[in-house]
């Protein structure tokens, strides 16, 4: 039986990752780790000295889901830009996969689909670490793996979407800077939301990492903090998949212009 | 039966037409060539054979399978060589020929087989597990080539196959495509160089803005459209080449002045020179040639090949 085309692009996705892991290594799981070490560990000290814990759980055991989100979402935005540039432009590889059975919408879903693999490899690694470390409360923390497959892949499916209509890779460099960098220290990550002046913390219902982390704390501290209720899962789940499908609706429209002119 | 039939194949990008209402058939076995300058819609039109780039209007059928609602199954049994190598060149040259492969749904041992022949076939076997990104234009260009073979395909679609080469590469090249064309692979290439076109090309179409302007094979194009020989005259200066132009077209069936020289079109070259001696013509230099496609273009549209 044929294996269907997306199929076909994941695996290519896969021997190149397969080339080129060495190089992503680092961003993927050393870097998230190394920020638990340096936030849940070294600054947890000086929490549990001053308010003690945070939303009611300790600082390692908040920040832990936190940071486990947002490094897969800065990770998946990365991976959705400068490779779509290669792919369309530098190197004109998904040019090359047009001409072959394989179609536009099949180059971009499987592209989608790789984020998605990649994901649950580098969130599994670090979960087991922040497990060890004692960052995971409850046995519900598995399901943090795919909470942050949903963020990546809402950041993914609109990024990549719009990265393949850009003619050159200038306007990356300040979508990173003033979009995702800023998701990443202001959607709970570090710190809870309500913390935010009043004023803009509603904004971060806009947020599809917020809409992540609420749903991994939810699962590694098994309810503690983060969504506690199944209605506020739900909620959160929708917005998310809200996220991705309009992404991906846009994106099979914006492959198909730019791959079949 | 024709592998390829073309009627009223039209592509716009907005208001610009690239292609315009053009009409060509290909056999099977046969190799066809689009001849034309850069912007004449070679390109647009091979984009469309391939079926990635949608037809605008017309019809097109390839395999006797309509383009517009067939591409895939179009697109499995053909190569396609883009004008970019579009290869993965932070990959080995096998896992580039792998990937493509898959693309295709080949099984892995069958497109290991078939690379292992392809790598033979284009003296790439050395560098079977070579990073691409190092290797030389030529080399990225035989892998190209080879990946558009992995499938198999009926059909090669060869877009400006050998442009940026140097002249032994692209000589190697032409004697592939040969052999594959004796194989009974079909080839299409697209071309600015007379000389490709003269070499490989059963049978071509001469192409400017968006149209056909000729067709026929090489032979007879020239012999349709231009003289047997061709004597190209330099003059040391201008007012030298103004005076001798009116004097040289009683003599000749053509004769056309371009900005560095002027060419004078007659059946015996020879004839031209003693013509020019007996007048008295001062020339800087003299050189009887055969007519090529050149000519052809040149007497067809005014213009020279090679303009951009």
């Amino acid at each position: 039986m044929a294996r269907a085309p997306v199929v076909r692009v994941l695996e290519r996705e896969w021997v190149v990752w397969r080339s080129l892991w060495r190089g992503s290594v680092f961003s993927a799981v050393v870097a998230p780790l190394l920020f638990l070490g340096a936030m849940g560990l070294g600054l947890g000290q000086l929490v549990k000295q001053g308010s003690g814990n945070v939303d009611g759980v300790t600082y390692l055991a908040f920040v832990t889901p936190g940071l486990m989100a947002a490094s897969a979402v800065m990770q998946s935005a990365g991976e959705s830009l400068w490779p779509v540039m290669a792919g369309v432009k530098w190197l004109g590889t998904y040019h090359a996969a047009v001409s072959t059975p394989v179609e536009s919408a099949d180059v971009y879903t499987g592209k989608l689909a790789w984020t998605g693999v990649r994901t649950v490899i580098s969130a599994s690694i670090f979960l087991v670490v922040a497990t060890v470390l004692g960052g995971v409360t409850s046995p519900w923390g598995v399901l943090a793996i795919p909470a942050t497959v949903l963020g990546a892949l809402a950041i993914a499916a609109p990024l990549a979407a719009w990265a393949v209509l850009q003619e050159s890779d200038g306007p990356f460099a300040v979508v990173m800077r003033i979009v995702i960098f800023p998701l990443f220290l202001f959607s709970g990550t570090f710190f809870p939301v309500s913390r935010l002046p009043n004023s803009i913390e509603w904004l971060v219902v806009f947020s599809p990492l917020w809409h992540a982390v609420e749903l991994c704390r939810g699962a590694t501290t098994g309810g503690a903090a983060g969504a506690d209720t199944l209605p506020a899962v739900v909620a959160h789940v929708v917005v998310l998949l809200g996220f991705i499908g309009v992404g991906w609706c846009w994106g099979v429209r914006t492959f198909h212009r730019i791959l079949t002119r | 039966m024709s592998l390829i039939r073309a009627e009223g194949l039209t592509k716009r990008f907005g208001d610009f037409v690239a292609v315009d209402g053009i009409d060509f058939e290909v056999a099977p076995g046969e190799a066809f060539g689009f001849l034309g300058p850069n912007g004449a819609g070679k390109t647009s039109t091979m984009r469309m054979i391939g079926c990635v780039s949608p037809i605008t209007s017309g019809s097109l059928e390839l395999f006797g399978l309509d383009a517009s609602t067939s591409g895939p199954a179009i697109r499995s049994r053909l190569g396609s060589v883009p004008q970019e190598d579009s290869l993965d060149t932070e990959l080995t040259v096998y896992d580039n020929l792998l990937i493509y492969g898959r693309y295709f749904d080949m099984p892995r041992a069958e497109i290991k087989q078939r690379a292992d022949e392809l790598l033979d076939f284009m003296q790439l076997k050395d560098r079977r597990n070579d990073r691409v990104d190092p290797l030389s234009g030529g080399m990225k260009r035989r892998l190209t080539i080879a990946r558009a073979l992995v499938n198999e395909p009926e059909l090669l679609l060869l877009d400006e196959p050998t442009t940026g080469l140097d002249p032994q590469a692209r000589h190697m090249l032409w004697e592939r495509f040969y052999q594959l064309k004796r194989r009974g692979v079909t080839l299409v290439l697209t071309t600015h160089y007379m000389d490709e076109a003269e070499q490989l090309c059963d049978r071509l179409v001469i192409m400017d803005g968006g149209r056909i302007v000729a067709e026929g094979s090489p032979r007879e194009l020239i012999a349709r459209h231009s003289t047997r020989e061709v004597v190209e005259l330099r003059f040391p200066h201008g007012e030298a080449r103004d005076a001798a132009v009116p004097r040289l077209s009683d003599s000749a069936a053509r004769v056309e002045a371009l900005p560095d020289r002027v060419l004078v079109y007659a059946h015996d070259g020879d004839e031209v020179a003693g013509v020019i001696d007996s007048l008295g013509i001062e020339v800087e230099s003299m050189y009887p040639r055969r007519s090529t496609l050149e000519d052809v273009f040149l007497i067809l549209t005014g213009r020279s090949l090679l303009e951009e």
